[in-house]
């Protein structure tokens, strides 16, 4: 099915030759990174984590979301996402690679990457991590390709995909929730350390993620002759709705806790991102922004009106992605290490270098969509009106 | 037997991950065998079940007496010196009180204990939390209690510095051998650092292994004393005994190793209450 992505429009070439001159522009300042050091970054001793491994969080979250769309489907028969199922299970894969591509840059001592398996550590998390995003991007790739390929020749899929498709709903969660560990069990990080980390992952996971992709299925109509369905993205505006709400409630039960109980250490990360501490304030407008767009976007998708005219959805679902982008891709990571363990402030800024690795990141991540959703929108259009019971 | 391509490719596979996954299963299942192996164990090398430090603070006066355990260590350990907070490396260092035990410091507190400067350095804990999210046991705890770094293993994932709470951690983000300092001298018996990998205070291991203290506490002219913790003769254990004592965030669980002397002779004043 491959050959599908290497024949396109003029403006499929365009968008494709972008995304390489992003990635060209990353992978040079990787490899500046990558002879002088991670001093190239705004990373120090005390924030030691910053972008990169903010972005490989947030993408967990994008990844996981994909099961909204097979669960409605596999559980439930919701015919209406019967023919997007591959557009989460194709999201997924990308945003795997990409997590996986923001660790790898994230490293000290990439060549040594293997060392995590070569000494397996159980009591790590970050290795079961490792162990469940690459289960996870295995999963999708075989369950989109065989689904799509027996699309394609007007099949029934084989009965063996059946349990792994089960298989990957199940795992969705776990690798957010595994993500979600690899801060909430740290002693000694105020800000990470809450039972409702992964909670919290998810709820933002599951509506980041739809909300990428209303927009992506509104994109994808507009572009090609394929339409994801009016009322699939409805259906998504609902699950964007309900877990942003429960979002922003898991956000505010961290306020109550640390400023009722009033204990220092859990409210100086909060002030210091919302308010500023011992005069640093450099996150404080975009933390801001982060609630006001969560807080605006609530209040557009409770009404049915807003979301039925699928510009004002779109709106309100780019207004959850940026919100949840800065608070999970930036803030989640910063607030961590500030103040740092000596209740000292060290503030942290990415730097060009860093912010153009992490433009190629994404873009490399988006060079794998574009491919992916390619080969399905093509077969999609293909075997317009043949409906498969999967 | 003849195999086709396709057999061929399928064995094969299956041979490889059947290595990968033997190895690992293999490394999980073994328990305790982390102790690197010496090729000449030496007879002189100091070996205890559990060390520790005690710091009295009211023998570190000085600037300069601190100034020469804090360098001397530094100095033997080739610790790259960039003249800026950003890609610090540091293995022992000083800190205020109240930023050495946040929390613990009050408006009241003598003039004299907030100022001091109070020598930090690797706890190693008995529970240490950097061991516990290492991805390749690069840091690892040996059975004399020491936590150690494989600068050589070390993935430089900086898990670890997310992980310790003493902030007891340094990543090489630039080039540690281009350091300035290094460039002028090196001591040719510790090893140097490549880029990119995490480290610190080892107390001291190569040391131990000649029979003698870690530098600070000999540069510490009986400020710093250095002994077994699960001897309850030893120097250690007779000070805590006897004298009032801090460690640095107890209530995270980790058990930190180094004790701070913060109040003289404590238990001699108010004798009409006992």
């Amino acid at each position: 099915m491959l050959e599908k992505a290497l024949s396109g429009s003029k403006k499929y070439w365009t968008w494709i030759f972008i995304l390489l001159v992003f990635i060209g522009i990353g992978t040079v300042n990787y490899l500046r990174q990558f002879q002088t050091g991670l001093t190239i970054t705004g990373l120090s001793r005390d924030v030691s984590w910053g972008l990169y491994i903010g972005q490989f969080t947030f993408l967990v979250g994008v990844a996981a979301s994909g099961v909204m769309l097979v669960l409605p489907y596999y559980l439930h028969n919701f015919k209406q996402f019967a023919k997007i199922t591959i557009l989460g299970e194709f999201l997924a894969v990308s945003a795997v690679i990409m997590c996986m591509l923001f660790i790898f840059v994230d490293m000290g001592q990439p060549m040594r990457v293997m060392n995590i398996l070569l000494y397996p550590t159980p009591n790590s998390v970050m290795f079961w991590d490792a162990m469940v995003l690459s289960g996870y991007l295995a999963l999708n790739i075989i369950i989109g390709w065989v689904v799509l390929g027996s699309d394609r020749k007007g099949i029934a899929p084989p009965k063996w995909v059946k349990p792994i498709i089960y298989l990957s709903i199940a795992w969705a969660p776990l690798i957010h929730t595994v993500t979600a560990f690899l801060y909430a069990g740290i002693p000694g990080r105020h800000f990470w350390l809450t039972a409702i980390m992964a909670a919290r992952f998810l709820a933002s996971a599951f509506s980041g993620g739809p909300a990428l992709l209303i927009i992506l299925a509104l994109i994808i109509r507009k572009t090609t002759k394929f339409d994801p369905g009016k009322e699939a993205i409805q259906t998504l505006g609902k699950i964007v709705t309900y877990f942003m709400i429960t979002n922003v409630f898991f956000l505010g039960l961290e306020f109550f806790t640390a400023f009722y109980s009033n204990i220092p250490g859990h409210m100086h990360p909060f002030k210091y991102l919302f308010a500023g501490l011992d005069g640093h304030a450099k996150l404080v407008p975009l933390m801001w922004t982060s609630v006001i767009l969560a807080i605006a976007s609530i209040a557009l998708l409770i009404f049915p009106a807003v979301r039925r005219n699928e510009s004002t959805l779109a709106i309100a679902s780019a207004m959850v992605f940026i919100s949840l982008w800065i608070d999970k891709g930036f803030g989640l990571i910063i607030g961590g290490f500030v103040p740092n363990m000596f209740e000292k402030v060290t503030e942290y800024w990415p730097t060009m270098p860093e912010t153009l690795i992490t433009i190629g990141v994404w873009a490399a991540g988006f060079l794998v969509l574009t491919i992916l959703y390619k080969i399905a929108i093509t077969v999609r259009e293909e075997t317009a009106g043949v409906e498969i019971e999967h | 037997m003849s195999m086709n391509r396709r057999e061929f490719l399928k064995i094969a596979g299956i041979s490889t991950i059947a290595g990968i996954g033997g190895t690992a299963l293999a490394g999980g299942l073994r328990k305790g065998v982390l102790e690197a192996a010496q090729a000449a164990p030496n007879t002189d090398a100091l070996t205890e079940k559990r060390w520790g430090i005690a710091i009295d603070m009211s023998k570190l006066k000085s600037e300069e007496s601190i100034k020469r355990v804090t360098e001397a260590c530094h100095r033997i350990h080739n610790v790259p010196d960039f003249s800026n907070t950003k890609d610090e490396v540091k293995w022992i260092w000083t800190e205020t009180f109240e930023h050495s035990f946040p929390g613990q410091e009050h408006k009241f507190m003598a003039e004299d204990m907030k100022h001091k400067p109070f020598l930090l350095l690797c706890n190693h804990c008995d529970n240490p939390a950097c061991v516990r999210v290492c991805p390749t046991k690069a840091t690892f705890k040996r059975s004399d209690g020491i936590v150690m770094q494989d600068m050589h293993r070390c993935i430089g994932c900086r898990f670890c510095m997310a992980a310790c709470p003493f902030g007891a951690r340094s990543f090489n983000y630039k080039n540690p051998r281009l350091a300035k300092n290094l460039q002028e001298y090196m001591n040719p018996e510790f090893p140097t650092r490549t880029i990119g990998v995490v480290e610190k205070c080892t107390f001291c291991y190569e040391r131990l292994a000649k029979g003698l203290k870690p530098a600070c506490v000999e540069e510490s002219n009986g400020a710093l004393v250095f002994g077994d913790l699960d001897d309850p003769a030893s120097e250690i254990r007779k000070i805590l005994a006897s004298k009032h004592t801090i460690r640095r965030k107890p209530e995270l669980g980790t058990e930190p190793n180094i004790y701070y002397i913060t109040g003289g002779n404590d238990y001699a004043v108010v004798p009409e209450i006992r």
